[in-house]
């Protein structure tokens, strides 16, 4: 059982990362001031694949509670982190960022340090 | 693609937001949570009583607004450049557990931290949005 929770929790939230990095980008710059704030819920309102991304976010957060019920923090925190990994890798396939050198060896650094802060 | 003096400082700005807002998020939380009389089950109405505790409410409104923080720091960076900088808050988290909750942090997760902070400062470096311009137009 806590496989299939970890894979829905890393699927779900690569999904939602995906989606949401697409199409923030298309949405162009936005803000988080007063008026800034009303534009972008008006852009999540007005775009199904945000609502979407959404949705993944909250499949992701309540499997990862139901994870953390039945598995210990220290492996439910670094089994889920592998989800860096995955998206760094999509980001570059799918949404063809430019994921050079220096940024695959910094998801890995973080990845580790996330998996002895979660011991 | 080199963004200009005005974006980065913009999303540097964003980027600061986050990672305050998420940790102080989840720490109000769990400070309401760990202090509220009834243990959390599957009846929604506890849920519902929780979110009432002005801990836990102030908490799922940080945790709110980090949410759109971070959508507005897509619309400018790369997803590959969020993700491992942003890591920078699971720092904070150990910090504000250390400080608030009394919890203890081994030197293990020191260790971890460190290697947080590298992993971060070498993402740093690298251009925040190397995607062409794909805003729609209209």
């Amino acid at each position: 059982m806590k496989w299939i929770l970890l894979s829905i929790v890393v699927t779900a939230t690569a999904l939602s990362d995906l989606l949401q990095s697409h199409e923030m980008k298309r949405a162009g710059e936005q803000s988080v001031g007063a008026r800034g704030l009303a534009r972008l819920l008006k852009t999540i309102a007005m775009r199904r694949d945000l609502i979407l991304s959404i949705v993944c976010l909250a499949i992701s957060f309540f499997a990862f509670m139901a994870l953390v019920q039945a598995e210990p923090l220290s492996f439910a925190v670094p089994a889920s982190a592998s989800s860096f990994i995955l998206e760094t890798v999509l980001a570059k396939l799918v949404l063809k960022e430019d994921v050079g050198m220096r940024r695959g060896a910094g998801a890995l650094l973080v990845l580790g340090g996330v998996i002895l802060l979660a011991r | 693609m080199t963004a200009n003096p005005g974006m980065r400082f913009r999303t540097y700005s964003l980027l600061g937001l986050f990672v305050f807002l998420r940790p102080l998020g989840n720490l109000s939380l769990a400070w309401g949570t760990k202090h509220f009389p009834q243990v959390l089950s599957l009846n929604p109405a506890v849920y519902l009583r929780a979110m009432v505790d002005p801990f836990v409410a102030l908490g799922i409104a940080m945790l709110i607004l980090a949410l759109l923080t971070r959508m507005a720091l897509l619309s400018l960076a790369d997803l590959s450049f969020v993700l491992p900088v942003t890591a920078i808050g699971y720092v904070l988290a150990a910090l504000f557990g250390r400080v608030f909750l009394h919890e203890a942090v081994t030197i293990q997760q020191w260790l971890g931290t460190v290697l947080i902070f590298m992993g971060t400062g070498l993402v740093g470096t690298t251009s925040q949005n190397t995607t062409p311009n794909s805003k729609e137009s209209k």
